[in-house]
Protein backbone atom coordinates (compact mmCIF):
# COMPACT_ATOMS: atom_id res chain seq x y z
CA UNK A 1 0.00 0.00 0.00
CA UNK A 2 1.10 3.63 -0.66
CA UNK A 3 1.76 5.24 2.56
CA UNK A 4 0.80 8.67 0.88
CA UNK A 5 -2.00 7.72 -1.16
CA UNK A 6 -5.90 7.62 0.94
CA UNK A 7 -6.97 3.76 1.67
CA UNK A 8 -10.47 2.88 1.18
CA UNK A 9 -12.36 2.19 4.10
CA UNK A 10 -15.79 0.17 4.20
CA UNK A 11 -17.70 -0.59 7.03
CA UNK A 12 -19.82 -3.36 8.28
CA UNK A 13 -22.85 -3.19 10.74
CA UNK A 14 -26.25 -3.72 10.97
CA UNK A 15 -27.16 -0.70 12.61
CA UNK A 16 -27.69 2.45 10.38
CA UNK A 17 -26.57 4.56 13.28
CA UNK A 18 -23.45 2.45 14.40
CA UNK A 19 -22.38 2.87 10.69
CA UNK A 20 -22.88 6.49 10.00
CA UNK A 21 -21.36 6.88 13.77
CA UNK A 22 -17.65 4.96 12.62
CA UNK A 23 -18.20 6.66 9.14
CA UNK A 24 -18.56 10.31 11.23
CA UNK A 25 -16.40 9.63 14.07
CA UNK A 26 -13.17 8.51 12.79
CA UNK A 27 -10.44 11.23 12.52
CA UNK A 28 -8.37 9.15 10.28
CA UNK A 29 -7.46 11.70 7.46
CA UNK A 30 -5.80 8.48 5.44
CA UNK A 31 -8.83 7.00 5.33
CA UNK A 32 -11.22 7.37 2.25
CA UNK A 33 -15.12 6.21 2.65
CA UNK A 34 -16.24 3.86 -0.08
CA UNK A 35 -19.09 2.49 0.91
CA UNK A 36 -20.77 0.59 4.38
CA UNK A 37 -23.51 -2.94 4.42
CA UNK A 38 -25.69 -4.06 6.99
CA UNK A 39 -24.58 -7.66 6.97
CA UNK A 40 -22.25 -10.31 5.85
CA UNK A 41 -23.01 -10.78 2.55
CA UNK A 42 -23.92 -6.86 1.50
CA UNK A 43 -20.04 -6.75 2.76
CA UNK A 44 -18.70 -9.62 0.41
CA UNK A 45 -20.95 -7.77 -2.99
CA UNK A 46 -19.49 -4.20 -1.87
CA UNK A 47 -15.75 -5.80 -0.67
CA UNK A 48 -15.75 -7.17 -4.70
CA UNK A 49 -16.59 -3.79 -6.43
CA UNK A 50 -15.17 -1.36 -4.40
CA UNK A 51 -11.67 -3.62 -3.21
CA UNK A 52 -11.69 -1.39 0.35
CA UNK A 53 -7.75 -1.39 1.80
CA UNK A 54 -9.23 -0.99 5.31
CA UNK A 55 -12.44 -2.74 6.65
CA UNK A 56 -14.93 -2.35 10.12
CA UNK A 57 -16.55 -5.63 10.76
CA UNK A 58 -19.98 -5.93 13.34
CA UNK A 59 -19.88 -9.63 14.50
CA UNK A 60 -23.34 -9.88 15.27
CA UNK A 61 -25.19 -9.48 11.90
CA UNK A 62 -28.15 -11.48 9.92
CA UNK A 63 -27.44 -13.11 6.90
CA UNK A 64 -23.91 -13.56 7.79
CA UNK A 65 -21.95 -12.83 10.81
CA UNK A 66 -18.45 -11.27 10.88
CA UNK A 67 -16.47 -13.87 11.61
CA UNK A 68 -17.33 -15.54 8.40
CA UNK A 69 -17.51 -12.63 6.53
CA UNK A 70 -13.94 -11.56 8.08
CA UNK A 71 -12.55 -15.12 6.60
CA UNK A 72 -14.25 -14.42 2.93
CA UNK A 73 -12.70 -11.00 2.79
CA UNK A 74 -9.31 -11.78 3.33
CA UNK A 75 -9.39 -15.11 0.97
CA UNK A 76 -10.48 -12.76 -1.63
CA UNK A 77 -8.01 -9.94 -0.44
CA UNK A 78 -5.11 -11.11 2.21
CA UNK A 79 -3.39 -7.81 2.51
CA UNK A 80 -6.95 -6.27 3.69
CA UNK A 81 -7.06 -4.65 7.47
CA UNK A 82 -9.94 -5.73 9.48
CA UNK A 83 -10.98 -4.33 12.24
CA UNK A 84 -13.62 -5.96 14.08
CA UNK A 85 -16.15 -3.66 16.07
CA UNK A 86 -18.22 -5.55 18.27
CA UNK A 87 -20.10 -5.93 21.53
CA UNK A 88 -19.12 -9.07 22.18
CA UNK A 89 -16.59 -8.59 24.91
CA UNK A 90 -15.22 -11.64 25.88
CA UNK A 91 -11.57 -13.31 25.24
CA UNK A 92 -12.84 -16.27 22.74
CA UNK A 93 -14.36 -13.76 20.53
CA UNK A 94 -11.51 -11.68 19.53
CA UNK A 95 -9.43 -14.53 19.54
CA UNK A 96 -11.17 -16.54 16.83
CA UNK A 97 -11.68 -13.01 15.24
CA UNK A 98 -8.05 -13.07 14.68
CA UNK A 99 -7.56 -16.46 14.03
CA UNK A 100 -10.02 -15.95 10.78
CA UNK A 101 -7.75 -13.17 9.95
CA UNK A 102 -9.04 -9.90 11.52
CA UNK A 103 -6.20 -6.85 12.56
CA UNK A 104 -7.46 -5.85 15.13
CA UNK A 105 -10.41 -5.51 18.00
CA UNK A 106 -12.94 -2.74 19.33
CA UNK A 107 -15.30 -3.39 21.85
CA UNK A 108 -17.99 -1.36 21.94
CA UNK A 109 -19.39 0.86 22.84
CA UNK A 110 -16.44 3.17 22.05
CA UNK A 111 -15.32 6.79 22.47
CA UNK A 112 -14.43 8.80 19.19
CA UNK A 113 -10.78 8.77 20.79
CA UNK A 114 -10.67 5.11 21.08
CA UNK A 115 -12.34 4.62 17.55
CA UNK A 116 -9.39 6.57 16.07
CA UNK A 117 -6.14 5.19 18.18
CA UNK A 118 -7.88 1.50 17.21
CA UNK A 119 -7.79 2.84 13.33
CA UNK A 120 -4.44 4.60 14.10
CA UNK A 121 -2.32 1.33 15.31
CA UNK A 122 -4.62 -0.63 12.70
CA UNK A 123 -2.73 1.48 9.86
CA UNK A 124 0.44 1.50 11.30
CA UNK A 125 0.51 -2.74 11.27
CA UNK A 126 0.71 -2.55 15.05
CA UNK A 127 -2.81 -4.36 15.48
CA UNK A 128 -5.31 -3.35 18.27
CA UNK A 129 -6.92 -5.57 20.43
CA UNK A 130 -8.75 -3.27 23.10
CA UNK B 1 -30.16 -21.94 37.71
CA UNK B 2 -31.34 -18.45 39.67
CA UNK B 3 -29.59 -15.20 38.73
CA UNK B 4 -27.05 -14.50 41.25
CA UNK B 5 -25.94 -11.12 42.49
CA UNK B 6 -22.98 -10.94 40.71
CA UNK B 7 -24.59 -11.71 37.57
CA UNK B 8 -26.64 -9.24 38.20
CA UNK B 9 -24.06 -6.78 38.54
CA UNK B 10 -22.80 -7.62 35.55
CA UNK B 11 -25.94 -5.97 33.74
CA UNK B 12 -25.30 -2.70 36.01
CA UNK B 13 -21.72 -2.29 35.02
CA UNK B 14 -22.68 -2.99 31.40
CA UNK B 15 -25.53 -0.11 31.57
CA UNK B 16 -23.11 2.05 33.15
CA UNK B 17 -20.61 2.04 30.92
CA UNK B 18 -23.15 2.13 27.90
CA UNK B 19 -24.12 5.51 28.82
CA UNK B 20 -20.96 6.98 30.28
CA UNK B 21 -19.26 5.53 26.56
CA UNK B 22 -21.61 5.87 24.40
CA UNK B 23 -23.70 8.99 25.40
CA UNK B 24 -20.51 10.49 27.21
CA UNK B 25 -23.27 11.25 30.15
CA UNK B 26 -23.52 9.02 33.52
CA UNK B 27 -26.66 7.56 34.13
CA UNK B 28 -28.26 6.64 37.62
CA UNK B 29 -28.33 2.77 37.53
CA UNK B 30 -30.52 1.49 40.50
CA UNK B 31 -29.98 -1.72 42.05
CA UNK B 32 -31.71 -4.83 40.23
CA UNK B 33 -35.45 -5.98 41.74
CA UNK B 34 -37.76 -9.28 40.90
CA UNK B 35 -40.36 -8.70 39.61
CA UNK B 36 -42.90 -11.09 41.77
CA UNK B 37 -45.96 -10.76 40.36
CA UNK B 38 -47.55 -10.53 36.60
CA UNK B 39 -44.73 -9.45 33.65
CA UNK B 40 -42.14 -6.53 33.65
CA UNK B 41 -43.64 -3.23 31.96
CA UNK B 42 -42.42 -2.39 28.42
CA UNK B 43 -42.18 1.20 27.18
CA UNK B 44 -42.88 2.90 23.73
CA UNK B 45 -39.79 1.53 22.75
CA UNK B 46 -37.74 -2.18 23.18
CA UNK B 47 -34.99 -3.85 22.02
CA UNK B 48 -34.93 -7.66 22.94
CA UNK B 49 -32.17 -10.09 22.62
CA UNK B 50 -32.90 -13.79 23.09
CA UNK B 51 -30.10 -15.71 24.70
CA UNK B 52 -29.44 -18.94 23.86
CA UNK B 53 -26.19 -21.31 24.99
CA UNK B 54 -24.79 -21.68 28.65
CA UNK B 55 -28.01 -19.57 29.80
CA UNK B 56 -31.77 -19.29 28.20
CA UNK B 57 -34.24 -16.46 28.46
CA UNK B 58 -34.12 -12.84 27.25
CA UNK B 59 -32.36 -9.55 27.85
CA UNK B 60 -34.57 -6.48 26.99
CA UNK B 61 -33.39 -2.48 26.89
CA UNK B 62 -37.18 -0.80 27.01
CA UNK B 63 -37.24 3.14 26.79
CA UNK B 64 -39.76 5.85 25.67
CA UNK B 65 -39.54 8.29 22.47
CA UNK B 66 -38.49 11.12 24.42
CA UNK B 67 -35.41 9.64 26.10
CA UNK B 68 -34.26 8.28 22.55
CA UNK B 69 -34.42 11.00 20.92
CA UNK B 70 -32.08 12.68 23.11
CA UNK B 71 -30.10 9.63 23.27
CA UNK B 72 -29.99 10.24 19.51
CA UNK B 73 -28.54 13.54 20.03
CA UNK B 74 -25.64 12.47 22.01
CA UNK B 75 -24.79 9.95 19.14
CA UNK B 76 -24.50 12.79 16.58
CA UNK B 77 -27.81 11.90 15.01
CA UNK B 78 -29.88 14.28 13.39
CA UNK B 79 -32.82 11.68 12.22
CA UNK B 80 -35.37 11.14 14.79
CA UNK B 81 -37.48 8.82 12.42
CA UNK B 82 -38.78 5.67 14.48
CA UNK B 83 -37.05 3.40 12.03
CA UNK B 84 -34.00 5.12 13.59
CA UNK B 85 -35.57 4.39 17.38
CA UNK B 86 -35.92 1.26 16.74
CA UNK B 87 -32.35 0.82 15.72
CA UNK B 88 -30.89 2.90 18.85
CA UNK B 89 -33.12 0.50 21.23
CA UNK B 90 -31.94 -2.65 19.76
CA UNK B 91 -28.46 -1.51 19.83
CA UNK B 92 -28.19 -0.57 23.31
CA UNK B 93 -29.80 -3.60 23.79
CA UNK B 94 -26.97 -5.79 21.71
CA UNK B 95 -24.49 -3.38 23.36
CA UNK B 96 -25.10 -4.10 26.66
CA UNK B 97 -25.78 -7.97 26.71
CA UNK B 98 -22.72 -8.20 23.97
CA UNK B 99 -20.78 -6.99 26.73
CA UNK B 100 -22.08 -9.45 29.66
CA UNK B 101 -20.13 -12.39 27.39
CA UNK B 102 -16.76 -10.89 29.52
CA UNK B 103 -18.22 -12.36 32.55
CA UNK B 104 -20.32 -15.29 30.63
CA UNK B 105 -17.85 -16.55 28.45
CA UNK B 106 -18.94 -17.36 24.60
CA UNK B 107 -21.21 -19.96 25.28
CA UNK B 108 -23.61 -16.58 26.21
CA UNK B 109 -24.76 -16.42 22.78
CA UNK B 110 -26.86 -13.45 21.60
CA UNK B 111 -29.39 -12.89 18.62
CA UNK B 112 -29.98 -10.38 17.12
CA UNK B 113 -31.97 -7.58 18.02
CA UNK B 114 -35.67 -7.72 18.20
CA UNK B 115 -37.65 -4.71 18.42
CA UNK B 116 -41.11 -4.33 19.87
CA UNK B 117 -42.44 -0.72 19.58
CA UNK B 118 -45.62 -0.02 21.36
CA UNK B 119 -46.78 -0.58 24.49
CA UNK B 120 -49.44 -2.73 23.80
CA UNK B 121 -48.69 -5.34 25.95
CA UNK B 122 -46.98 -7.84 24.30
CA UNK B 123 -45.04 -10.18 26.72
CA UNK B 124 -41.71 -10.74 25.44
CA UNK B 125 -40.39 -12.56 28.35
CA UNK B 126 -40.76 -16.32 28.44
CA UNK B 127 -43.14 -18.01 30.63
CA UNK B 128 -41.89 -19.27 34.02
CA UNK B 129 -38.48 -17.48 34.42
CA UNK B 130 -37.96 -14.67 36.47
CA UNK B 131 -37.39 -11.30 35.76
CA UNK B 132 -35.30 -8.65 37.40
CA UNK B 133 -35.42 -5.14 36.63
CA UNK B 134 -32.55 -2.66 36.81
CA UNK B 135 -33.94 1.06 36.89
CA UNK B 136 -31.65 3.75 34.64
CA UNK B 137 -32.49 7.49 34.89
CA UNK B 138 -30.83 9.27 32.65
CA UNK B 139 -31.22 13.26 32.75
CA UNK B 140 -34.72 13.69 33.10
CA UNK B 141 -35.69 9.99 31.31
CA UNK B 142 -36.20 6.72 32.93
CA UNK B 143 -35.91 2.97 31.05
CA UNK B 144 -35.40 -0.01 32.35
CA UNK B 145 -33.06 -3.21 31.08
CA UNK B 146 -35.32 -6.55 32.55
CA UNK B 147 -33.02 -9.59 32.51
CA UNK B 148 -34.85 -13.01 32.42
CA UNK B 149 -32.69 -15.97 31.90
CA UNK B 150 -33.05 -19.43 33.46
Amino acid sequence: MNAAAPLKLMIVDDSNIMRRKIERSHQCARLSFVGSAGNGKQAVELFRRTEPDVVTMDITMPEMDGIECVEQLVAIKPEVLILVISALADKATAIEAMKRGANGFLCKPFTDRQLTDALDELLRGAGSWR
Amino acid sequence: MAMTKVELETFVEGTTHYFQTAANQPASVGSPYLVNEGVPNIQEYTGVITIAGKRKGVVYFTASRPMLTVLLMRLGETDMTHENMCDLVGEVANQISGNARRDFGNQFMISVPRVVAGPQGEHVTPPNIRSFVIPINWRSHSAQLVVCLD
